[in-house]
């Protein structure tokens, strides 16, 4: 077996639990060009410098790769090296057309992009919807506490299914007016979502485009489930974010009905598979930093500044592995190729010495922090300011109340995925619960 | 002064004077004391208020929302400063090291900050302009008094000239529903700033939004009743309008009058410092304890060939403050230069409007990004095959891009690729007006070499370029 690259380690499983020395390591080149053609980013000035570059694509159909020329060679001959081999260029695998996908905003170039964001944060966020957000707070203190008061008279916990899991999930659901009972469902589809765009650099490529395809048919039943929601919003709309997309449109006009389940399906997904890690991340830091997670308990206000310094130490973002050069780049030495995939580290970013003094300090009281947790430029996180409340709101109510919680295994099981990162499950032992 | 002497100035700062108390002068008390400054700081302003912001009194604070009080600016360190409010500074006596006050105090410092930024240009006959309904936009109080003539409803406001304040001020009328009529020197608004290629953009934007706009056109005269109430403007074009209020937006001139005498080398145009914001004297010398930040300064900046800026921003005064704050407690090895690059903002008609780099130093233009129609776009200003500006509607996030490009002096016209950009590059003019010739400030502006080379001549002809009454057609010779 050939040597793993540094990009294919921070891929491998085995270095899950912490890939920041590996980090490290790729930072010392800003560029590397991986075997498949794509390249990956890792400090914070080029990838800052991406992010605003219009010459960069996040359109996966604009992709195609120069790679290896697989025809003639047997299969299990060795490789040929690059320069021996012929280049060709060969369309990224894409999703055949019974499980093809409109894509959504986040996967989409101005200036549809521009428009469809726009349409979609008309009902979300200022100017028309400036309380959507902040509104919600009540509600997220009441349900933390809920999910609080199940673990009394408990020895141990899991952060993640008790906690860090429900909350989010509730409150995104609320958001686009889910019925509580279609709920499960609605978990077990976005799970099978991400594990099929995961990357995994062991695979074949027919088993990843047999995964592929398996995530695309997901999908499909997810768009399925929405249409249905969507239907039923129309006849009866409520006060939740569908029925806004629906029926409040404003200077853009009413967004195209496939665009409302594309969008729709977006935030269920992104609402599902983020915050439930930036939760649980918080929590595993915490423990990892008791002086902190004492000093958060006796100043609650400090919860502002610890979520900022999370999404820059322990983001749940830590790769955006969607961008595509549509020209040749000149950065940093390298010239990124025309339509080759661009993988920004985004994590690594957040870690750079060069941008951050004493990056790998857990540092909650850090004031030059223009982290990466969020990304930046026109895909800057839709849902940031959700996310900012809910884990603020998560991490302050459950660390006034549980009385000397214990990290039982460090480092704990993590989930597959590399690019949305965050523990399986954090089991947590606890002395009891405060009122 | 030895160069041992040089030295030791550092530490031997006690006594800095700040002259000048508006967004400049705080930056500058902020970062002196933000970098450990233990001395004596004394703030000297001639208005009566503790530093305020001034980019909403053309915005929020005529729309009603912001009241003009609530525009003090937060200060974000605790500055220990003596407040000099409300009496202006009327002399500098160099060797002495003494500013002297209006009502005859004379303050002796170290270190001296000038930050007395500019005021707005009046209306050139003073009779005229003391009419009952006729207004400037510069200060807090000015935003009081013009906010409380539109909220009683006049049934119709001129605006004269169409730069910046001038279009955020019809804007706002148009916001409130008013009658508003916009005269400009110039073939378009914002010309000055922008030139004519952008600048017949916002005169299509100010259309749309119900601008009664009127280009190569000038106030020839105003008139009032016999209680000195304004009634009539009378209009190059040969049309008179009723109207109850008018706004003088004429654009800015620099606060430098009280240099008289002081052997310090400034002219109409600014202060002359160098990049490390050191004044410089007659002699050419840069002085070691005279410093210059603000709309007040005229600086060397690297990436502009020499030429000396002048930028009336409100980034360039905190950034050109903090350097010279730092500057002027540091010895001499540990000065640095300021290069920071202007940028710029407006709202007005529903568009954000931004600029990075100087478009004013640019012979073309090319929209790169977005289209006129969608009213989002970026434009690329270049000099001599360079990029050297860009400018963006609704598209501010692009910025640093091509922040990135001005810096590194990337060529003109840009190839990008842009999934939004157009099928074919097509640099245009950017159609910038003879300096002097449009009837508001360009706002960021490069103005002749210097630090010696002495203002063109006052005369018969330049007079009429700067003579806002003189209708267009009028070329100097």
């Amino acid at each position: 077996m050939t040597q793993q690259s540094l990009y294919e380690q921070v891929l491998d499983y085995a270095n899950r639990a912490n890939p920041y020395p590996l980090y490290a390591q790729l930072r010392r080149k800003p560029i590397t060009r991986q075997t498949d053609g794509s390249y990956v980013v890792s400090t914070y000035r080029e990838i800052v410098s991406l992010l605003h570059d219009p010459r960069i694509g996040s359109d996966f159909r604009k992709r195609f790769v120069r790679e290896l020329a697989p025809a003639g060679f047997p299969t299990n001959q060795e490789p040929a090296s690059e320069n021996q081999a012929q280049e060709a260029e060969v369309p990224v695998p894409n999703q055949g057309s019974e499980t093809e996908v409109i894509p959504s905003f986040i996967g989409l170039d101005p200036p549809e992009h521009d428009r469809l964001r726009r349409q979609a944060t008309w009902p979300f966020g200022p100017p028309h919807k400036p309380g959507r957000v902040t509104d919600m707070e009540p509600q997220l203190i009441r349900l933390a506490n809920r999910q609080i008061d199940t673990m009394k008279g408990k020895a141990s916990i899991d952060i993640v299914e008790d906690f860090a899991y429900p909350i989010p999930v509730k409150m995104i659901s609320e958001l686009l007016g889910i019925p509580s009972e279609d709920q499960p469902h609605l978990h077990s589809l976005s799970e099978a979502i991400i594990e099929g765009i995961d990357l995994d650099p062991q695979e074949s490529q027919e088993e990843r485009k047999r995964r592929q395809e398996q995530s695309g048919q997901t999908f499909k039943k997810l768009e399925q489930y929405m249409e249905a929601l969507i239907e039923r919003h129309r006849k009866q709309p409520g006060s939740d974010l569908l029925s806004g997309l629906i029926i409040d449109h404003g200077p853009d006009g009413a967004m195209a009905p496939a665009d409302i389940v594309s969008t729709a399906s977006l935030l269920l997904i992104a609402g599902h598979e983020t915050t439930v890690n930036l939760i649980t991340n918080g929590m595993l830091t915490l423990l990892r930093h008791p002086e902190v997670l004492e000093r958060l308990r006796r100043e609650p206000n400090l919860v502002i500044r610890l979520v900022e310094e999370l999404l820059r130490y322990e983001p749940p973002v830590q790769i955006l592995p969607n961008r595509v050069a549509l020209t040749d780049i000149n950065i940093a030495g390298t010239t990124i190729q025309k339509g080759s995939p661009v993988i920004l580290l985004l994590a690594s970013g957040s870690r750079d010495p060069t941008r951050f003094h004493d990056p790998d300090k857990f540092d909650p009281d850090r004031r030059d922090n223009m982290h990466l947790g969020f990304g930046s430029g026109i895909h800057y996180c839709y849902g940031a300011p959700l996310a900012r409340l809910e884990t603020q709101i998560a991490l302050t109510e459950i660390i006034r109340r549980l009385e000397n919680p214990r990290l039982v295994h460090d480092p704990p099981p993590y989930r597959q995925s590399s690019t949305l990162r965050g523990p399986r499950h954090l089991i947590v032992e606890i002395d009891g619960v405060r009122d | 002064m030895s160069s041992s002497d040089t030295e030791k100035t550092a530490s031997s700062v006690q006594r800095i004077i700040i002259v000048g108390a508006s967004l400049a002068g705080l930056s500058a008390a902020e970062a002196l004391r933000s970098e450990g400054f233990t001395g004596t700081i004394t703030v000297i302003g001639d208005e009566p208020y503790a530093p305020y912001d001034r980019p909403p009194l053309s915005k929020t604070v005529l729309t009603g929302l912001l009241p003009a009080e609530h525009t003090t600016l937060p200060q974000r360190v605790d500055l220990h400063a003596e407040w000099l409010l409300g009496v202006p500074a009327i002399g500098l006596a160099l060797e002495n090291r003494e500013v002297e006050l209006a009502d005859g105090r004379r303050f002796g410092f170290d270190r001296l900050l000038i930050a007395t930024g500019t005021r707005a240009r009046p209306w050139p006959d003073s009779a005229q302009a003391a009419l009952d309904g006729v207004c400037l936009l510069r200060t807090r109080d000015d935003a009081a008094k013009l906010r409380a003539r539109l909220a009683a409803g006049p049934k119709r406001v001129l605006v004269i000239g169409g730069g910046f304040i001038g279009s955020e001020v019809a804007s706002v009328c148009r916001e409130l529903d008013l009658t508003v009529t916009v005269t400009e020197r110039s073939s378009t608004p914002l010309i000055g700033a922008l030139g004519s290629a952008a600048g017949m953009f916002a005169g299509q934007l100010q259309c749309a939004h119900g601008v009664d706009l009127r280009c190569n056109v000038t106030i020839t005269a105003l008139e009032g009743d016999e209680n000195g109430r304004l009634r009539h403007a009378y209009l190059s074009d040969g049309d008179t309008l009723d109207i109850d209020v008018a706004v003088v937006a004429l654009g800015a001139v620099r606060n430098v009058e009280w240099l008289h005498d002081s052997g310090l080398a400034f002219d109409s145009r600014g202060i002359i410092c160098d990049s490390t914001c050191r004044a410089f004297n007659t002699n050419g010398m840069a002085t070691d304890n005279i410093f210059v930040a603000g709309d007040v300064a005229r600086w060397p900046h690297p990436l502009y060939e020499g030429e000396l800026l002048t930028v009336e921003h409100w980034g360039n005064s905190v950034e050109q403050a903090r350097t010279a704050a730092h500057n002027m407690m540091s010895a001499p090895a540990d000065r640095r230069a300021y290069e920071t690059l202007p940028a710029f903002w407006s709202r007005q008609f529903g568009v954000n409007l931004k600029t990075v780099g100087l478009p004013t130093f640019a012979d073309e233009v090319v929209l790169t990004q977005g289209s006129i129609a969608e009213r989002r776009l970026v434009a690329a200003y270049g000099h001599k095959g360079r990029i050297v500006a860009a400018l963006t509607v609704n598209m501010a996030r692009w910025l640093p891009a091509y922040k990135a490009m001005i810096e590194a002096r990337a060529p003109f016209p840009p190839v990008l690729h842009a999934p939004d950009g157009p099928a074919e590059l097509r640099p245009v003019p950017a159609g910038f007006p003879p300096r002097g010739q449009s009837t508001h400030s360009p706002i960021a502006t490069p103005t002749g070499p210097g630090p010696s080379i002495s203002p063109p001549e006052e005369s018969s002809t330049s007079a009429k370029v700067q003579d806002p009454r003189v209708p267009p057609g009028f070329q100097p010779k």
